[in-house]
């Protein structure tokens, strides 16, 4: 019924498509070959707070150089579309909690994800003021070894809802023809016959398109992929007894040194002066630790440490200081309720610091 | 600049402190939705990033940026809504 209202709606006008813009080369392609055939396209890009932003990466000063960008509001204006940027942190963690189809190599739940993110998308175009026609991809058959492969595209079309109103226009050609392409919206013989990983054919239509700058980010868009960032969720969980988590504690994941003496505590040790400022921002809800003798790293102490706990945390940042060769470090804590405390420490030798500490 | 605020619209504010990106931009886009035409925003944030990205989203939904300013960490956006 709200399909026919939906088809009455826009029977001869421009049709409208939405495009899932991971900030990626693959969704910019996508969206621009439906552009280029005189459909309306708008961005979408979901934030499940496991996206790798290139300010994460600018966050350590030795990253300086990469860009300082929302990957997918950069594609967004490249393209001259609008983009939408949806805020579902508390969705995603049944998503990556409960995956019907598992993880890939890591905690990655990319076939999960996939069908969640369609899903989101034809919810969202199917919103009164939004009122979209179809849902644009940038799969590509075999790009993927978890989620892009001939035998899932059928199966997130159908449990993602959006059936044959989703469309790859980068590897059309290798499915069976939707709606768009049936209906005449798109040309079929525009679309593509991508597969597999060669980037080549995608390198060669993002020149044909004038594109000389994308993202191209090492490990993917998602930090569920990143072996070491997954370690340090475990030991969350771990650590928690409990597999849930809020955004704070994920995002304290991707920064800093995680060193974890004991189950009821880690300590979290900036690594640069970029890491520093993230870590200060922290400050009202963790016990916070620096020298005061020395230069050295702002240290946040995570769990429910007892005195002991302090004075060892203490005796680690004084390990990551300046003053790491001194007798001793002075230090001042400062507790979330305001408490502030000196300490000294004598920071610890490298071979004090077990090797199992380290997340 | 506070001349060209009054003379605007009225003037709504968004606290995104604390929050980094792209959660300011997702609070000030939503913020945006309920507020008129030639309505005024000020959204006050400390992560840098705002300043890349909400000048960004600005641009591609058509609003107009007023006016930036950074004092310490504290940062200032002032955004005019425009018709969308």
């Amino acid at each position: 019924m709200a399909e026919a209202a939906h088809e009455q709606k826009h029977k001869g006008s421009q049709k409208k498509a939405v495009a899932l813009i991971s900030g990626g080369l693959d969704s910019m392609l996508a969206a621009k070959v439906i552009m280029e055939q005189d459909v309306h396209v708008e961005g979408i890009n979901f934030f499940t707070g496991f996206c790798v932003e290139g300010h994460t990466h600018a966050i350590r000063s030795s990253q300086q150089n990469k860009p300082k960008r929302n990957n997918a509001l950069w594609v967004a204006e490249q393209l001259g579309m609008k983009l939408h940027i949806v805020d579902v942190i508390e969705e995603y963690k049944d998503v990556l909690l409960h995956p019907k189809y598992g993880y890939g190599q890591h905690l990655n739940p990319c076939l999960d994800c996939k069908i969640f993110m369609v899903k989101k998308a034809l919810a969202w175009t199917f919103m009164e003021e939004h009122d979209f026609d179809f849902i644009i991809t940038g799969e590509v058959i075999g790009q993927r070894p978890k989620s892009q492969r001939k035998a899932t595209m059928p199966i997130i079309a159908r449990e993602s809802g959006a059936d044959d109103r989703l469309l790859r226009p980068l590897c059309a050609k290798n499915l069976p023809p939707t709606l768009p392409e049936r209906e005449g919206w798109v040309d079929r013989e525009a679309l593509y016959d991508f597969q597999g990983r060669n980037r080549k054919p995608q390198i060669a239509l993002a020149e044909s398109f004038g594109f000389s700058d994308w993202a191209q980010p090492a490990g993917g868009c998602c930090f569920l992929t990143d072996e070491q960032y997954v370690r340090k969720l475990a030991d969350l969980w771990a650590s928690n007894a409990s597999r849930d988590y809020e955004l704070d504690d994920i995002m304290l994941l991707k920064v800093g040194r995680h060193i974890r003496p004991a189950p009821n505590f880690k300590v979290i040790v900036g690594r640069d002066e970029g890491e520093n400022n993230y870590l200060e921002g922290y400050r009202h809800q963790f016990a916070a630790l620096r020298a005061t003798s020395h230069k050295g790293p702002l240290c946040l102490i995570d769990g429910t440490p007892q005195a002991d706990d302090v004075d060892l945390a203490a005796r680690i940042l004084g390990r990551y200081c300046q003053g790491k060769n001194a007798a001793e470090i002075t230090a001042e804590i400062v507790f979330p309720d305001g408490e502030v405390r000196e300490l000294i420490a004598r920071p610890l030798l490298p071979h004090e610091i077990d090797q199992g500490w380290h997340v | 600049m506070s001349d060209c605020v009054s003379s605007s619209g009225p003037l709504e504010t968004l606290d995104v402190r604390g929050l980094l990106c792209p959660l300011p931009v997702i609070r000030t886009q939503d913020k945006i939705k309920g507020l008129a035409p030639g309505t005024v925003l000020e959204v006050l944030a400390t992560d840098p990033g705002t300043l890349h990205d909400i000048p960004a989203w600005c641009r591609v939904h058509g609003h107009e940026l007023l006016d930036t300013q950074r004092e310490g960490r504290e940062i200032r956006l002032t955004i005019h809504v425009m018709e969308n």
